[in-house]
């Protein structure tokens, strides 16, 4: 176990590396000129030099790349060129917010699509299955941003229950719990559509099994050994998919902040995009490069826990 | 099962969807009701009439000529997309199993690696470093197909090198290249075309979500997700307008994913049985 934690943290380790340097090749390599782009091409030569000279834009790559990731090592992540403060001040304001966003999205999406899930297996070929998956099919066909446009319309601007979108601050708990509200909605009834799928055909796959079998032949209830017995053996490919769906869920807060003007790191990443701002658009790519990553590591670790025989295979 | 099974149901929903969508967007190639683009500040808001089916929006632009249009965006951006990323993966997987030992294994650490950049990821890359366009959105939308297609075509393709006209070929003496053009290849098709399926499907996703958030098709070109996020501004004054675009984008979608299921379900008897 513990040589297992040791590979795959040197694994996750080389990743991150790899990701790092990937996105600074893309934004400093790539045949762009950022201060052009900033400028603009009819700027004069010395507007261009001073400001690549303010950028470290005339360093070595290496040299730059060096300085930059140490600093990223140190919480550093450079200034931002428009907001004219440390990158890493901006990151820590809106990153609560959009944490809360992709970990309330991602566990409003586990418990639905358990539910529906465990509810379409235990009606396997009834009206009740045959509901969720068709519920399921157009739930992957419906974009996010869209749903949040129609949540909106019926939630905020019908029937007024729900604000349409902003963010009053974390200082009113319950005004800012309420701005969470539609946009956790939006993005975890669409993961849910995926999650409930692979919820219910591993969960018939064990419900063939002979110990499903026995359990019900010893009478127990038939809800009990469906999540008692059933459930917890049917997890493996759930909590896969359940990781990869944080990644998404984390990726999809940039639309989705987007779409309700929440201030979180989604947002910045645009304003960051609209005012050329290469630095805050640099960090803020390898910052949810880095959670997707972590995302995935994190379930590597999980399987193990769940599920005991992986554990002689993996070491 | 039947002596003569039919056709499964997802395969026809899907198929009639995608050919719906496909005769719209070749349709709007020689005609629309009226130009897409056609502005009529007069005629906005209108509703549904003889002249506007679906009425117009904002700037008095005729719905239906849009969503039309959009068809076309979404079909051709999605079509480039999937080839160019297809043609690169499967390339990619045909020579890691071609050659297998470290150049297998290294197609496979970029594969897995390039999960790390979800399209949007890379499309913001591209826009922070060149502006946004169209060309970024299709790059990162073929990119992000390149590692899906890697895996299906290199893991269907290991399965033919163990059959025996494969390894009858080897002991005739030719070589991996001409193998795989000539017996891999054919083989490894079906599954090939079911994920392409799948993935037009989610190319169309992407293009929306891209073209919504303003990194993906540039006015005044018709995208559904453009007209989405014109429409937002638009919510408390003219519901209608968000209503169309997502309804074809979920059309669309749909209808790709049924196709692919449906293909699969003739094409891998495998899963003929399956729950």
């Amino acid at each position: 176990m513990v040589l297992f934690l040791a590979k795959r943290t040197v694994g996750l380790l080389a990743t991150l590396l790899a990701v790092s340097i990937v996105v600074f090749l893309v934004m400093n390599v790539l045949p762009g000129d950022p201060v052009l782009v900033i400028l603009g091409i009819d700027s004069t030569p010395d507007a261009q030099a001073a400001l690549r000279e303010q950028l470290g834009l005339n360093a070595p790559l290496l040299e730059r790349y060096v300085s930059w990731i140490a600093g990223v090592l140190r919480g550093d992540f450079g200034t931002s060129h428009s907001f004219g403060v440390p990158v890493a001040g901006l990151i820590a304001e809106r990153l609560p917010l959009t944490l809360s966003l992709a970990l309330s999205a991602t566990l409003l999406t586990v418990v639905l699509a358990l539910a529906l899930g465990v509810f379409a297996a235990s009606n396997h070929r009834k009206a009740g299955d045959w509901g969720v998956m068709t519920l399921s099919q157009l739930g992957i066909a419906v974009p996010a941003f869209w749903l949040s446009m129609l949540l909106v319309l019926l939630f905020a601007v019908r029937l007024r229950w729900l604000p349409p979108g902003g963010f009053p601050g974390w200082s009113d708990p319950a005004a800012a719990l309420r701005a969470l509200v539609l946009p956790t909605v939006a993005l975890a009834l669409v993961q849910a559509a995926v999650l409930a799928r692979v919820t219910r055909s591993s969960m018939l796959e064990v419900l063939r099994l002979d110990f499903t079998r026995t359990a019900l032949a010893t009478g127990l209830s038939r809800g009990r050994v469906l999540w008692r017995h059933v459930l917890p053996n049917a997890l493996v490919p759930v909590v896969t998919i359940v990781g990869m769906q944080f990644a998404n869920v984390v990726t999809g807060t940039i639309v989705i902040e987007n779409v309700f003007y929440l201030p979180g790191l989604g947002r910045l990443i645009f304003q960051a995009i609209s005012n050329r701002d290469l630095m805050t658009v640099q960090a803020l790519v390898l910052l949810f490069a880095a959670i997707v990553v972590t995302a995935n590591f994190v379930v590597d670790i999980l399987y193990v826990l769940i599920d005991p025989r992986l554990r002689g295979r993996l070491a | 099962m039947s002596a003569r099974p039919s056709l499964p149901v997802s395969l026809v929903l899907g198929g009639a969807l995608v050919a719906a969508l496909t005769a719209a967007a070749l349709l709007s190639l020689v005609w629309t009701p009226h130009p897409f683009a056609a502005i009529d500040v007069a005629n906005r808001f209108q509703g549904p009439s003889a002249d506007h089916w679906l009425g117009t929006d904002q700037l008095g632009r005729d719905m239906v000529s849009q969503l039309m249009a959009g068809a076309r965006t979404s079909v051709a951006i999605a079509f480039v997309a999937v080839v160019l990323g297809g043609a690169i993966g499967t390339a990619l997987g045909l020579l890691a199993s071609a050659v297998g030992g470290i150049v297998e294994d290294a197609v496979m650490r970029l594969a897995d690696f390039s999960f790390a950049f979800p399209a949007l990821l890379f499309a913001i890359m591209l826009a922070a470093v060149f502006g946004p366009s169209l060309a970024n959105a299709i790059v990162a939308i073929a990119f992000i197909n390149i590692p899906v297609f890697a895996r299906v075509s290199r893991a269907a393709a290991n399965q033919v090198w163990t059959r025996e006209f494969t390894l009858a070929s080897q002991v005739a003496g030719r070589g991996g290249f001409a193998i795989t053009v000539d017996h891999i290849l054919p083989n490894i098709a079906a599954p090939v075309i079911v994920q392409a399926t799948i993935e037009f499907a989610v190319a169309i996703l992407a293009e929306a979500a891209l073209s919504y958030l303003g990194l993906g098709v540039q006015p005044p070109a018709a995208s559904w997700g453009r007209m989405l996020s014109e429409a937002q501004t638009l919510l408390y004054l003219a519901p209608q307008l968000a209503i169309y675009p997502g309804l074809c984008i979920v059309a669309a979608v749909l209808g790709f994913n049924l196709l692919g299921d449906g293909l699969r379900d003739i094409t891998d008897p495998r899963l003929s049985r399956r729950p």
